[in-house]
């Protein structure tokens, strides 16, 4: 199997492609930083690297027909100048060279048609893989579940806020961070499952070779066998809402030892913070950080929402209603609107932060410290499904 | 070809700047089915708003010269990229190519005015209603629309803006427009062309016009059902575009592509059409293999009606989609081909000069046959898993619709210009825009390229650091690009004011009825039809 991927990978590439990257790559003055960075990645995946040849392939053939076509061009406009007293032949059709240029083109396109529907068929083929990742995009996160192993987890952009709006330096992986990066095993084949629960994400890691439309009640696959450790970075690939440019996406890449012993972390269940610490000024510090990077990109940072895309949270009635529909409406969301229930997202230490800086902030003033075991009561009287105590 | 400038004096009115106040000249323009006036209207407007929409653009450019939010905010970005699309395409290219289309077509053929004048004018003037309603949106509480001018469900309609339903309106009465001037174009060629102009002899221009035509008719209803079935969900509980109620938000990608693809060549056509006047009149040769070029812009447009899923490479169509997509695709490329052969060979051998609409010509052969090339890379259906939603398609659409449609449209105003208005533009101030203009388009567009393939995505307001150095370089492009086009502003309205007195033939190497009248040509031109040599 690995052999007959290796074959046609070499029959893949055409002799020529690699000093036409040279020439390529020489051209452009800085091309050593990554900064400058020209091409497609080579990737790590058989896949990515067969898309990689196909590419640069399509663009050898592509220069040979430009330089031609162009060569004509420059030449006649250098000989044939009205200036330089140049008079005009008479010829206005040939057919031989029109049929040559008929045909000619055709042949060249079944040449390039040929590799392109083997790589097709292969990138089709999702059969016999050794672990199946559910990915689930939202507005504008990832959900992440390892079908074998049952374990699940939201992976959100960790850039802070005060680096996208200029208030402070920005790091080297400058949005394109997470708080929890997809983990997976090495030189194993693993199938992408991909859905969405709201608007259409696309899932798009270049190193991969993997682009899938996240499409809200419909699935499609696609699978990657990474064969080098690392952390391979991209990010939602389609127009999603105001959050499109801040949900990004980090594969690591580990051996299958550490893939397991990863595995088992994750299963231990973590202990909850207890109530007796729970301060107004650690919530509302929490609570503020939380808002400002899952709330705030429809809420906005000053509670004033969008009018009439997002409600307003500073003049709301919610936020200095009653606490019990306020936890209830952040665990449910609101069905059909941008709302989320946040109740599977978060925890319920994070989901108490969150309401108790909503309820006191911008001039809400309630006093109300929302406790961890507060939010775990409600969530204890909803039905786990949302909506289905709607009419 | 032809030879007859009689004219009748008795027919001749008054040219309508004579009438001096300011009723009679709103009255004048309003109600005008004149269409030389008509097509002055829609260049008018197009070129008003080639102004909006690039100062869009530029926006946008100074929003990502940096990483980091600065200018806008992401809301106002994704209106903005929104906007800029739907002025681009619906108020700029497409009037630009149906004014043009009115002034040349019934002078090329030699006829007296368009067969439906009064529908002329009605299918302009749906078109300013139409965008104000288009460009108010953006005033409306909620904010503009914001989900790209591809419109996809169900971002545009569970969760698009409250101005999503008024869009929707205005791309009813852009498509009207479209349909009624559509209508116009075919019957006038058909019916009108004076005695002796068979169907072999039409100018190229009008050949491509008849074909964009009818390929308007095919598409802009599709686009108005599909905007129709969006007001439907969004408004009266259908659900075509959701899962939940048993619909598809694929079934609308399929519908929107279906207008989609062949909206491309419907922008892209008429400017073919213009390149093949444009080259044979400085070559001072004839156009090369003219049936080839027609057969050509033909299988053109029936091809860009069997190929719109390749837009849809990445959304789990099914492999044999995939391929029979890819293969249709790429078949495109030989009837492109043998047009970009075709003008190359009508420059080989000929005497060649560099006048203003020339080097337009000479550019878009160059930069439209780089789009053309990379239009080839994304019908690959395997790498285009990697170009899809990159800037890699953007620099791809923006080399086909900027040197490509743009360049054209230029070239052609300088080009008859001095025919409709009588009067030479300074050849000095074009040079200058050309070469601005050229350089910028370079080095506005062409480092998308890269930007898409190191894995930038587009419709973004902020990105990776990794990607600083080519967008301040896009950045600066752009915006030489927008200060050049003050030189042809400046340049066309001193032109009609003041330029000096052009000849009838204007260019020596020009060949057809138009050069025939003289310079600017009476108001009502071949009211007696010209005689044709067979």
């Amino acid at each position: 199997m690995v052999k007959q991927e290796k074959m046609k990978r070499e029959k893949g590439t055409f002799p020529f492609v690699g000093p036409i990257l040279a020439c390529v790559a020489s051209m452009s003055p800085c091309a050593a930083f990554a900064d400058w960075e020209i091409n497609l990645p080579r990737g790590v995946t058989p896949m990515s690297r067969d898309i990689y040849d196909l590419h640069m392939t399509i663009i050898g053939i592509l220069a040979v027909i430009g330089v031609i076509v162009y060569g004509v061009v420059i030449y006649t406009i250098i000989r044939h100048r009205h200036s330089k007293g140049a008079e005009a032949a008479t010829f206005d059709k040939n057919l031989t060279l029109e049929n040559i240029w008929t045909v000619i083109p055709f042949l060249i396109l079944i040449g390039m048609a040929i590799p392109a529907t083997l790589v097709m068929m292969d990138m089709d083929d999702v059969a016999d893989a050794d672990l199946t990742i559910e990915i689930t995009g939202s507005q504008w996160k990832w959900h992440y579940s390892y079908l074998d192993q049952g374990i699940e987890f939201y992976s959100n952009l960790s850039t802070p806020p005060d680096q996208i709006y200029g208030a402070a330096k920005k790091d080297a992986w400058y949005l394109r961070e997470v708080d929890r990066p997809l983990v997976l095993p090495i030189n194993k084949k693993v199938r992408f499952v991909v859905t969405s629960t709201d608007v259409i994400h696309s899932w798009w890691v270049p190193e991969l070779g993997i682009k899938r439309d996240a499409l809200p009640g419909f699935i499609y696959q696609a699978w990657a066998r990474i064969d080098k450790p690392g952390t391979y970075r991209g990010q939602c690939a389609e127009l999603c809402g105001v959050g499109h440019a801040f949900m990004p996406i980090v594969v690591k890449a580990v051996s299958d030892e550490d893939f397991s012993r990863w595995v088992g972390q994750q299963k231990k269940p973590h202990a909850a913070p207890r109530t007796a610490q729970w301060t107004m000024e650690t919530a509302m510090a929490r609570g503020k950080a939380l808002f400002n990077r899952r709330c705030a990109a429809c809420h906005q940072e000053n509670g004033s929402g969008i009018p009439a895309l997002f409600p307003a949270l500073n003049t709301s009635a919610v936020t200095v209603g009653p606490i019990s529909q306020h936890i209830d409406l952040v665990l449910n969301g609101v069905p059909g609107s941008a709302m989320q229930a946040f109740g599977p997202q978060l925890d319920d230490a994070a989901l108490a932060a969150i309401i108790t800086y909503e309820r006191n902030a911008w001039g809400n003033d309630t006093g109300n410290l929302v406790t961890p075991d507060q939010v775990r009561a409600r969530r204890s009287t909803q039905p786990t499904k949302r909506g289905n105590d709607q009419p | 070809m032809t030879m007859s400038t009689q004219h009748d004096a008795a027919l001749e009115q008054p040219h309508p700047n004579a009438r001096r106040s300011l009723a009679g000249f709103l009255k004048h323009w309003l109600f005008t089915t004149n269409h030389k006036d008509i097509g002055t209207l829609y260049l008018c407007l197009s070129l008003t708003m080639f102004f909006v929409g690039g100062a869009m653009a530029l926006v946008i450019r100074a929003e990502l010269f940096q990483p980091g939010m600065k200018v806008v905010d992401p809301d106002f970005y994704n209106v903005l990229i929104t906007m800029h699309g739907l002025i681009m395409l619906f108020a700029v290219v497409m009037p630009a190519g149906v004014g043009l289309a009115n002034w040349q077509i019934p002078m090329m053929i030699g006829a007296p005015d368009m067969a439906l004048p009064r529908l002329n004018n009605m299918s302009f003037w749906i078109l300013p209603c139409a965008i104000t309603l288009l460009a108010s949106t953006i005033l409306m509480k909620g904010g503009g629309p914001n989900f790209g001018w591809t419109l996809y469900a169900p971002l545009s309609t569970a969760f698009g803006p409250p101005s999503t339903d008024f869009l929707i309106f205005s791309v009813h009465m852009l498509g009207i427009s479209s349909i009624l001037g559509s209508i116009n174009i075919i019957v006038t060629i058909i019916n009108m062309r004076a005695p002796g102009m068979t169907w072999m002899k039409l100018p190229m221009f009008v050949w491509t016009w008849l074909v964009t035509a009818f390929l308007l008719l095919c598409i802009m209803p599709v686009l108005a059902g599909a905007v129709t079935m969006m007001l439907a969900d969004r408004n009266f509980g259908t659900t075509f575009f959701d899962a939940a109620g048993g619909g598809d938000p694929l079934l609308y990608q399929h519908l929107f592509w279906f207008f989609g693809h062949p909206e491309v060549y419907v922008l892209i056509l008429p400017a073919f059409g213009v390149i093949s006047q444009i080259i044979p009149t400085f070559s001072r040769k004839k156009l090369f293999g003219y049936g080839l070029m027609v057969i050509a812009t033909a299988a053109i447009a029936f091809l860009s009606l069997t190929v719109w899923a390749h837009h849809m490479f990445t959304t789990g169509v099914p492999l044999g989609a995939e391929l029979y997509f890819m293969y249709a695709t790429m078949l495109i490329a030989v009837p492109t081909g043998i047009k970009v052969f075709n003008w190359v060979a009508t420059m080989y051998r000929g005497s060649l000069s560099f006048e203003t609409p020339m080097l337009f010509a000479i550019a878009f052969i160059f930069l439209f046959t780089l789009g053309g090339f990379t239009g080839v890379m994304m019908a690959i259906a395997p790498s285009d898993y990697q170009y899809h939603d990159s800037y890699f398609i953007v620099a791809h659409f923006h080399y086909v619709l900027v040197p490509g449609a743009i360049f054209a449209f230029l070239g052609a105003i300088y080009y008859w210009l001095p025919k409709w208005c009588g009067r030479m533009y300074d050849e000095r101030l074009g040079q200058w825009h050309f070469w601005l203009t050229f350089i910028a388009t370079n080095v506005t567009f062409f480092p998308m390229h890269f930007l898409g393939l190191a894995g930038m995505p587009r419709r973004i307001p902020d990105y990776a650091l990794q990607f600083s150095n080519f967008n301040a370089v896009a950045s600066v492009g752009a915006f030489i690009f927008g200060f050049a086009q003050l030189i042809f502003l400046y340049n066309v309205i001193h032109t009609i004011r003041s330029g000096k007195k052009a000849t009838a033939q204007v260019w020596d190497g020009a060949e057809g009825l138009e050069w025939t009248l003289s310079s600017p040509p009476p108001y009502h031109s071949f009211q007696t039809p010209p005689k044709i040599a067979p």
